[in-house]
């Protein structure tokens, strides 16, 4: 039995080239037809691929073939775009797929989901057997253990995720929060809807023109507030999300002192993605204010995906011991060999991370 | 016997120590099982070392320097144990060990285990003063340690540098809602303590008497500032460190001139 993976994925292929060969729905039944025992196809926005195991030897092309949506599928030499693993390789790249290793933003938990998904799919139209289907729960098992034993899902790598991110740190949970989103641009509504999604049910929305304050409001679960009343509310509110286009600075040191001094004990988190900026940066020095600006919002995330990155040689060293394992279980004495081929094979990954 | 007790106790605190210490060096920050495990271990050797001296003594061991400091840091354990877990804050032995580790490791190089014969019949409200005001100061080192993690992640907020640690650390508020509890716990068993002291049946040392008054109303004055919000939650966490410091000093104090001049 031959277990390979065919595929191409954001690192050899650009979106164009993928878009090819995803959305074909009968890949996997044509993959069956060139003579696989069990096939899996594994289709996201960043990669096309199958997983397969055959009794004969099938080639990358009669793959690629399988997975164009034109009819033409003999004058083509679809070859070099796809990658193609093989045996231990392969099982040690799916299992660096699971845990987001091999994701675009390393570390990103939807690949897991979309994973299980195909599995499900394959599993349920016939077309993944033993074989496949022990080599997918192993690797739903690794992705987990990754997750829980490193940091690689760590830290929000996006505005939204960021801001959503900063609060729970400030305040545990958001149910209690009051929000006030000052400017109802795009930014704004995505990172109110990422706090809504977390729980907050007190959403303030202002803005110069009070029906694109209703209406953002109307669209978060919120409520609109008079544009002339929103330095007030600064008193109640735990968090102050704003992004207008005002040339001037809306909120000072001296505005914001005497509200503070009737709050002393209750932090304000405030995430000003405007620019200019509508916030004074000296509001930070103030007593249990927490000020982020667009820029420092990019470092947190830019943080985040560094601390990620340094999860990776811990991840790769839990993938090694599984990818020996499940090689062992399957196909007893050939760890040696694959515990040989899998140190190449890390270097080639430790070298990949070094160049995210 | 008792000695080598305390010996796999204070093991257990440094594999903590320097657990958290491996964690930290490779970014990868999951001590939270380890560390209560190994926490919680270190306090059954520290009970069983207790439980033998005082069987010894006949009674509380906490007759010199280096049984209150054992004394004490079984108090640590004790509150971080029962405290510590129910308020979600398991970091906190990554924060708690170290303490521990540090109090027994120098009760176990210093020479302060001289044994003084004390001939006198147990005072048992001189004991529950004494034990009782230990147990106190047990929540206020854990306040200590709340403070501290709360400094710790306040500054990484404020100056935008978030290390591995800031994604462990509970958040804000729920640090400031566990200092305030320690406080309020501690300063209730501290109360305890205090008034426990005027049944003792003897004169205390007026210096001794002076001080704990003092530090009982360092500990009121913080928790109605904090009542009254008159102070912000960095002042309190930073007043918790200086309040715990001054504690340590103040029992080193008693417990110094008590070997000086022991009671009759």
């Amino acid at each position: 039995m031959n277990l390979f993976c065919v595929g191409l994925s954001h690192h050899t292929a650009n979106v164009a080239t993928r878009e090819q060969f995803a959305g074909n729905a009968a890949a996997e039944s044509i993959v069956r037809q060139a003579g696989c025992a069990e096939t899996l196809l594994l289709t996201t926005c960043n990669r096309v691929e199958v997983y397969a195991v055959s009794d004969k030897q099938v080639s990358t092309d009669e793959i690629a073939r399988c997975l164009t949506a034109t009819t033409d599928r003999n004058t083509h030499n679809y070859a070099p775009p796809f990658y193609r693993y093989e045996d231990h390789k392969c099982v040690q790249h799916l299992f660096r797929v699971a845990s987001g290793l091999d994701s675009m933003v390393v570390g990103e938990s939807e690949i897991l989901g979309q994973a299980k998904k195909a599995y499900e799919s394959a599993r349920t139209s016939g077309a993944v057997g033993p074989y496949l289907h022990r080599l997918f729960q192993r690797a739903f098992r690794v992705a987990k253990q990754v997750r829980t034993h490193t940091d690689i899902a760590r830290g929000a790598v996006s505005v939204g995720s960021v801001a959503v991110e900063l609060a729970q740190r400030i305040f545990g949970k958001l149910s209690e929060c009051k929000v006030l989103v000052l400017g109802a641009g795009e930014t704004s509504e995505r990172t109110a809807r990422a706090l809504v999604s977390r729980g907050v049910t007190d959403l303030r929305v202002s803005n110069r023109s009070l029906d694109r304050a209703r209406e953002l409001a109307q669209m978060v679960g919120g409520q609109a507030v008079p544009f002339d009343d929103w330095a007030a509310q600064c008193r109640e509110i735990d968090i102050l999300l704003t992004s207008t286009s005002s040339e001037t600075l809306l909120l000072t040191h001296d505005i914001l002192a005497p509200m503070l001094r009737e709050r002393l004990d209750r932090p304000l988190f405030i995430i000003d993605i405007a620019v200019p900026r509508d916030v004074d940066p000296s509001v930070n020095e103030m007593q249990g204010v927490y000020l982020y600006d667009i820029d420092s919002i990019r470092s947190v995330a830019e943080q985040s995906l560094a601390l990620r990155r340094q999860q990776i040689a811990a991840a790769e060293a839990i993938i090694a011991n599984h990818v020996i394992e499940f090689v062992d279980s399957i196909s007893p004495g050939s760890s040696r060999r694959s515990r040989t081929a899998d140190h190449s094979s890390l270097d080639e990954n430790a070298l990949r991370a070094s160049q995210l | 016997m008792d000695r080598y007790l305390l010996i796999a106790s204070t093991i257990c605190f440094l594999a903590a120590v320097v657990h958290t210490a491996i964690e930290l060096r490779r970014a990868v920050f999951h001590p939270l099982r380890f560390n209560f495990f190994a926490i919680g271990l270190g306090f059954i050797f520290q009970t069983a070392f207790l439980s033998i001296r005082g069987h010894q003594l006949e009674r509380c061991p906490i007759t010199n320097l280096f049984e209150v400091f054992i004394f004490l840091a079984w108090s640590v354990a004790l509150i971080y144990m029962l405290v510590g877990t129910a308020y979600r804050l398991s970091l906190m032995g990554a924060f708690t060990a170290p303490l521990v580790l540090l109090l027994q490791g120098f009760a176990l190089i210093a020479p302060i285990d001289s044994r003084h014969p004390v001939n006198a019949p147990v005072n048992s409200w001189l004991e529950f003063h004494a034990s009782i005001s230990l147990v106190a100061y047990g929540a206020f080192a854990l306040a200590c340690i709340a403070g501290v993690m709360y400094l710790l992640q306040e500054r990484q907020l404020k100056t935008h540098h978030l290390h591995s640690i800031f994604y462990h650390l509970p958040p804000l508020t729920n640090l400031f809602a566990a200092i305030t509890r320690l406080l309020w716990l501690g300063f209730a068993l501290y109360t305890a303590g205090i008034v426990s002291g005027f049944f003792t049946g003897h004169p205390l040392p007026r210096i001794q008497v002076v001080s704990a008054i003092v530090l009982w109303l360092l500990y009121a004055a913080i928790l109605q500032a904090r009542h009254l919000k008159w102070l912000a939650p960095k002042r309190v966490a930073a007043l918790c460190i200086i309040g715990f410091s001054a504690a340590l000093a103040l029992l080193w104090g008693i417990t110094f001139t008590a070997e000086l001049h022991p009671l009759p």
